[in-house]
């Protein structure tokens, strides 16, 4: 905050710079900007001690960033199957697609329902705060984690990789639908209510239509996390799908090329999910 | 006549200091127009909910067709909802929807909850939702979203949600504190004829003087939670609106006066 | 009118319903997806937590260990998140339609963001590993590349909706680019900016767990050290401080945001 303030007392002698300095006087007796400048300082601090306390381990952080240029270069512009065809590559991606499908969908499923319980406006201060508190604490808990202590269950496979990644939907989506769901306007409960309808069919008349924009939006944001979070998980929890290709050909055969254009395949899936959900949500706003 | 509506020792306590509804009693005859009129915070809001228990009143009875909706269970309290249509200043509808599901909503109350939820109306029920916003000249409208009408023409969607239900009476919050003059007629001409053609008891919270005195059979004057003045709307002077509204209820019949000149 | 009205309603929401449960079936065979298997393992993966997933005594004496790991980690997730904030902000600022120079920039801008984003954390630290090895440095990248894409994109849309009123505004008093930039873009879009970066640090965090696990590094090493040597009490213990480490910044994080927006 300090840097423009002092701009703006450069620009002082022009008229509304004269009224500029009086509210600048005024701040340092702001809470807000006070607690601003606190986090930066706080924020820039901790990152200088970070850098001074890291173990580099002699790395030559020249020579690595040259070769990682070198690495990126060779990856990307000589991308290269080796141990899988295209085809296959492409069954790898569906799969890994398919988990999160399956994650996105049993996450809303639950959500809504939890959702539906844990907004102040339709259901009592105390389950909201149960399932509220119950919902970050399973967000609070890596999504890696949840995976692999079910692997241990399920073993490492699809079920303990959709099981473990819906936990964290679910808790970010009840998040994200409780949050819409509260900003209904109480009112039109009320109008509901008077007129004798239950809560079962004020939720669903009312709540849901009201929110199912945002909800699409949010249900769909989620669903391109875990397109992302399902390659990851494919990496490290062996949940199968492109993930753990790519892991093979990073880490078991060291074969740059295949890991050129195996990120080439992710990220012309996401970027296609992200246009795609760029028109969702314009779409929805026109029709709103 | 007989007697709808009887509110018998009335009261309702917020919390020990705010008192809003105190030792309320009058009642209401079937097919009457009657306006509750007040200062703002009087309790003319709280004294519509108690009728349909949005808000449960502390002490007294409220006899409802015979019966003291008071004691009623859930079962018998959905079923006097049904009875009772009930209509906002914010007009309270689902923005997303379309004017016709907006009016079927009233007859959610009918309906199991299953239907309910998926939104399953028969034929009969829609047909009349159709005649209904036709009498109130939204014909055009039925399949629009009810965020592209204007005030007005949301208030008598709100009506036509209120009048699908079948009611024996509407409770009507301030219905026209939103909308403009031209609106206000239309809203206040609408429901004095859902009055005086259907035999639709209404009951109506107004802060408009001059629009209670032109519509109603009868006014029932609220000053800090307790009936000042019950009776004809023709009776309505200085002294009475001053117990209504306090000392400064001179100017108002003036201006009331310089309105109707106008 | 009335009959069509709603028949092509309940039509539409069959053929969403038909649409979602065919999806549904693909995916469970695509993925060789066992249903049963899902509802009977989240009943043993419970029997199991309770009976094996729990700190003991031997567990706590690692503890110094994993505070450690976890300095580090938070460390990291810090530092990238605020390098990766001054150069978001640079890219935003060239890239977002009320500061941004020209629409090259705009798009360029926005196309290096969107390259950055979708590349997961996961798949950065691999491509990383070739080069940097298992060092604290192949996980700082990995994070500090994601939160840059991140941070551009959400920066670029803050400084877009808070400031391009007070732009305009500006603007027509004759200001010049720099002084509606530090009179107008910045402090009107600070409080929103550092709400982002407050939630790039908790997403950073999280994301360090599975960056560890596949660099070596931090607090995801420890963990995949303990899991594979099947020394599940130690493990349960570090997610229990992974969590309370979450929990608390995450409440700082809310504290700072309800105070600063």
């Amino acid at each position: 905050m300090r840097p423009e303030e002092s701009v703006s007392y450069d620009k002082s002698g022009y008229k509304e710079a004269s009224a500029d300095n009086i509210t600048v006087k005024t701040k340092p007796f702001n809470k807000a900007s006070f607690v601003i400048q606190m986090t930066l300082i706080a924020l820039a601090a901790l990152t200088l001690y970070g850098f001074s306390s890291f173990d580099y381990k002699d790395i030559n952080i020249f020579e690595a960033i040259s070769s990682s240029f070198s690495t990126v270069k060779t990856m990307f512009l000589e991308p290269h199957f080796n141990h899988f065809t295209f085809g296959e590559a492409l069954m790898q991606v569906s799969i890994t697609l398919g988990l999160a499908f399956l994650t996105t969908l049993f996450g809303a499923v639950i959500a809504l329902f939890l959702g539906l319980l844990a907004a102040r406006n339709l259901s009592s201060n105390t389950v909201s705060y149960i399932i509220k508190g119950l919902v970050a604490f399973i967000r609070a808990v890596p999504t890696v984690l949840w995976v692999l202590i079910f692997a241990v269950a399920a073993g490492l496979g699809s079920v303990a990789a959709v099981i473990g990644m819906t936990f964290h939907s679910v808790s970010y989506l009840v998040k994200a639908y409780s949050e819409s769901f509260e900003e209904l306007d109480k009112g039109v409960i009320e109008a509901l209510r008077a007129s004798g309808a239950n809560w079962w069919q004020i939720a669903f008349q009312a709540v849901i239509p009201t929110s199912i924009t945002y909800m699409i939006s949010w249900t769909f944001m989620r669903f391109e996390i875990n397109f992302a979070v399902s390659v990851a998980m494919g990496a490290a929890a062996g949940a199968g799908g492109i993930g753990y290709d790519m892991f093979m050909a990073s880490a078991f055969y060291y074969d740059l090329r295949e890991v050129g254009v195996i990120t080439y395949l992710i990220l012309a899936f996401a970027v296609a999910l992200e246009i795609f959900a760029g028109r969702l949500k314009r779409k929805l706003k026109v029709t709103v | 006549m007989a007697t709808l509506l009887e509110f018998k020792n009335v009261s309702k306590q917020y919390s020990k200091d705010t008192k809003a509804l105190s030792d309320v009693n009058f009642a209401v005859n079937e097919g009457e127009f009657v306006s509750i009129i007040g200062p703002s915070g009087a309790g003319k809001s709280t004294l519509l909910r108690c009728i349909n228990r949005m808000i449960e009143a502390s002490s007294g009875e409220i006899i409802f067709d015979g019966a003291n909706v008071t004691e009623f269970k859930i079962r018998e309290l959905k079923r006097l909802r049904t009875r009772i249509g009930m209509i906002f200043q914010h007009y309270n509808l689902v923005n997303r929807l379309s004017v016709i599901e907006n009016v079927l909503h009233g007859r959610l109350g009918y309906k199991s909850t299953l239907a309910g939820v998926l939104g399953i109306y028969n034929e009969e029920e829609k047909r009349q939702a159709y005649s209904i916003l036709r009498i109130l000249g939204l014909e055009d409208h039925i399949y629009k979203r009810c965020d592209q009408l204007s005030g007005g023409q949301k208030q008598r969607v709100g009506i036509a949600r209120a009048l699908v239900q079948d009611p024996k009476m509407l409770l009507c919050d301030e219905p026209i504190a939103s909308l403009d003059p031209n609106a206000s007629k239309i809203i206040m001409d609408h429901l004095r004829n859902i009055s005086s053609s259907m035999g639709i008891t209404v009951l109506i919270n107004l802060h408009q003087v001059d629009v209670a005195i032109k519509y109603s059979d009868r006014i029932i004057g609220v000053n800090k939670g307790t009936v000042v003045y019950d009776g004809p709307p023709e009776e309505i002077k200085a002294n009475e609106l001053r117990s209504i509204y306090g000392i400064e209820a001179e100017e108002l019949l003036v201006n009331q006066g310089a309105n109707h000149a106008g | 009118m009335l009959d069509k009205y709603f028949a092509k309603k309940r039509r539409d929401s069959l053929i969403f319903c038909a649409i979602m449960i065919s999806l549904t079936l693909g995916a469970i065979i695509i993925t060789e997806y066992d249903v049963v298997k899902g509802f009977t393992s989240i009943v043993k993966a419970a029997e199991w937590t309770s009976s094996n997933f729990y700190p003991d005594e031997k567990a706590m004496n690692r503890l110094p260990d994993i505070l450690d790991s976890l300095t580090e980690t938070v460390l990291v997730s810090i530092a990238a998140t605020t390098v990766a904030a001054l150069f978001a902000l640079l890219f935003a600022m060239l890239g977002s339609s009320t500061t941004g120079v020209s629409g090259v920039f705009s798009s360029l801008s926005r196309g290096v963001a969107s390259l950055f984003r979708n590349i997961d954390v996961a798949a950065w630290s691999m491509i990383l590993l070739f080069s940097f090895g298992q060092n604290v440095l192949t996980g700082y990248f990995a994070l500090f590349f994601g939160s840059f894409g991140f941070l551009t994109r959400a920066f670029m849309e803050a400084i877009d909706e808070v400031s391009s009123s007070s732009v305009e505004a500006l603007r027509a008093t004759g200001a010049s680019y720099f002084s509606i930039i530090f009179q107008s873009v910045i402090p009107t879009s600070v409080p929103l900016l550092l709400s982002w970066i407050l939630f790039m640090v908790e997403t950073n965090i999280r994301h360090a767990t599975i960056v560890g696990i596949l660099t070596g590094t931090g607090i995801g090493f420890l963990f995949s050290l303990y899991y594979k040597s099947l020394n599940y009490s130690s493990a349960s213990l570090l997610v229990i401080v992974i969590v309370i480490t979450i929990l608390l910044i995450e409440y700082i994080s809310n504290y700072i945001r309800r105070v600063i927006l």
